[in-house]
């Protein structure tokens, strides 16, 4: 019983993580339809930022965190700026290859600088050891609090879409961006902010997520199929989705592996299929992702 | 012209010797972007995991070979047939939803293989790879040496069959509604064309021929590894086919060609960085020369003919 709660815990901080990976992804490529392949890679930067930070010049890792997310983000605006945008009427074919591009550049530039062994970093001393819940049930400190930073950034993530002028901006160019557009809101900006703020949340997951998923140059291709789940399984139509969709691929993940270690990770893959084969629009999705 | 094209083999035999394991390589890379061709360029489906079909042919090949049967063209055959069966029944569930649908179906087909082939260890020997594949003698008489020739002229008639093979296909109705399919599949339906039916007939002879081209692959090389399986190998056959043009049945040839010996030379330049200028190179084609070779040799060609009309005038 207690070690059914360890996995379920150690699963919904890994699941949790996943969603501030994906979050990003699950507006660029589900509201914006554009199959950003490479999304991996921001979040293997702010990975690498902090790598650098911590362990060179010794900055404080939970400094680190913000100018994680900060350097993702300006590598994100940048790109969108000079590369993503003028593909954003391309077909998927070309978005795909376009980013499967960017993916190899972001491997092999990180596996020039920092070379291809697994980074690691060490944590400060008040993230580390155990939280005991109960008798034989305990919960990393560290997952514990991968778990409460991500529950408020999707509490407030789903705040700025549903309260903010800028939310109701975002909605508004994706659902019709004619009509935005002759409405005065400027799309353009509004799609490379939103780019930049999922580029962010993926190099702080990035950082967040040396210690659980590991770091190293095939980043960006281990956790790609991780995260086109989430926000294929997840649908579009809110937070709530791609949020769910995250919680039930951790969970399963962990669980398959620490149950039944034979199967590994054909348990992500047989999920995902059957999901796609019976709801081809994901769980959650009102309407149709393409 | 184009019997010229087929007879470069043989001056090609001559003048690289030495280089004939590339050579062969650039055949099999040939092959494997020709059925994935057939699938993208032809159909349109946009698939990211081919390679599950190209590592079932040299996994069935290379298991047939270290089981004691090593005779080469019926190896062949059975790993396009295994692969042929697969894909029909993949097949169903990739044609469901949408682009993105696809694309995840693919790829995570092509992962949970990969997985199988890592785990099952016993059989594909995991990691290591699967040893003492053996061949016999084509046809008896014509021995595997150690210097590649056999192995050579083995893929180069194996590419020029199955060559002329998708040529037909693509040449005959069958092809030409696939055309049509991927041009308006709405269209094709209200004229009565079953468009299911046909995309799962060019998924299946797609994947047939993947796994021919694996087959070919293990016993060129008497090894079977897992990257057979590996994602970079669906990514490369669809490089393969951007740099050479999609849609167009010598695209995929001379793109396997040019991607083989520009990796050939980047590795030389920058060795283990070479993906990094593949990425590069990758980008640039598709912002700027979205047809491959095939497009700038027709855009070429246009050219000449309209000077040519220009000056007739």
């Amino acid at each position: 019983m207690c070690r059914v709660l360890t996995v379920l815990l150690d699963g919904i901080a890994y699941g949790m993580l996943l969603f501030i990976l994906a979050c990003g992804l699950s507006v660029t490529l589900g509201l914006m339809n554009f199959v950003n392949l490479a999304h991996g890679a921001f979040a293997m930067a702010g990975g690498y930022v902090t790598v650098v930070l911590v362990n060179g010049y010794g900055v404080p890792f939970l400094l680190c965190l913000p100018i994680a997310f900060l350097v993702a983000a300006a590598i994100g605006l940048l790109l969108e700026r000079t590369l993503y945008r003028r593909l954003y009427g391309a077909n998927h074919l070309d978005q795909v290859l376009f980013s499967i591009g960017l993916v190899f550049m972001a491997m092999a530039g990180v596996d020039y600088f920092m070379g291809a062994r697994q980074q690691l970093i060490t944590l400060p001393d008040f993230l580390r050891g155990q939280f005991h819940l109960a008798e034989g049930a305990s919960i990393g400190v560290y997952r514990l609090f991968i778990i409460v930073i991500c529950a408020v950034l999707a509490v407030v993530l789903q705040l700025i879409l549903s309260r903010t002028r800028f939310g109701s901006r975002l909605r508004a160019a994706v659902d019709d961006g004619e009509v935005a557009r002759g409405l005065g809101i400027n799309v353009g900006t509004v799609f490379a902010m939103t780019f930049a703020v999922g580029s962010g949340l993926a190099g702080l997951g990035g950082a967040l997520g040396i210690e659980v998923l590991g770091l190293d140059p095939s980043f960006p291709i281990r956790f790609m199929i991780y995260f086109l789940i989430v926000v294929v399984v997840g649908g579009t139509s809110s937070i709530a989705g791609p949020f769910l969709a995250s919680l039930i691929l951790g969970i399963g993940d962990v669980a398959g592996k620490y149950y039944i270690p034979g199967f590994g990770s054909f348990m992500i893959y047989t999920m995902m299929v059957v999901i796609l084969v019976l709801r081809p629009h994901g769980l959650f999705a009102t309407r149709g992702t393409s | 012209m184009e019997i010229l094209f087929w007879l470069l083999p043989i001056p090609l035999f001559f003048l690289f010797g030495l280089r004939l394991p590339l050579l062969t390589e650039i055949a099999i890379l040939a092959l494997f972007a020709l059925s994935l061709d057939l699938i993208l360029g032809y159909a349109g489906i946009v698939s990211l995991g081919h390679a599950a079909f190209f590592g079932l042919g040299a996994y069935t090949a290379g298991l047939l070979a270290v089981h004691g049967w090593g005779e080469p063209i019926t190896g062949l055959l059975a790993a396009g047939a295994v692969a042929t069966a697969a894909g029909f029944v993949s097949s169903f569930l990739v044609l469901r939803g949408s682009d993105l649908t696809r694309l995840m179906v693919t790829l995570a087909i092509s992962m949970m293989l990969l997985e199988a082939a890592n785990r099952l260890a016993w059989l594909t020997g995991g990691a290591d790879g699967l040893y003492g594949v053996t061949m016999w003698p084509i046809f008896g008489i014509f021995e595997f040496d150690l210097y590649g020739h056999t192995a050579y002229w083995y893929s180069v008639i194996v590419l020029f069959i199955s060559f002329v093979a998708l040529r037909a296909i693509v040449n005959s109705p069958f092809g030409l509604a696939l055309r049509g399919v991927k041009g308006n599949p709405l269209r094709m339906r209200a004229i009565g064309a079953p468009v299911n039916r046909h995309l799962v007939k060019a998924f299946t002879i797609g994947a047939g021929f993947a796994g021919i081209a694996g087959g070919l692959l293990a016993q060129a090389t008497q090894f079977v590894s897992l990257d057979v399986l590996a994602f970079h190998r669906s990514a490369e056959a669809l490089l393969v086919l951007v740099i050479g043009g999609s849609g167009a049945v010598y695209g995929g040839i001379l793109g396997a060609a040019a991607f083989r010996v520009l990796q050939e030379w980047l590795s030389g330049i920058t060795p283990q960085y070479w993906q990094f200028w593949l990425g590069a190179g990758l980008i640039v084609l598709v912002l700027f020369a979205r047809g491959g070779l095939i497009g700038l040799w027709r855009a070429l060609v246009r050219r000449l003919h309209r000077t040519r009309d220009e000056e007739a005038r």
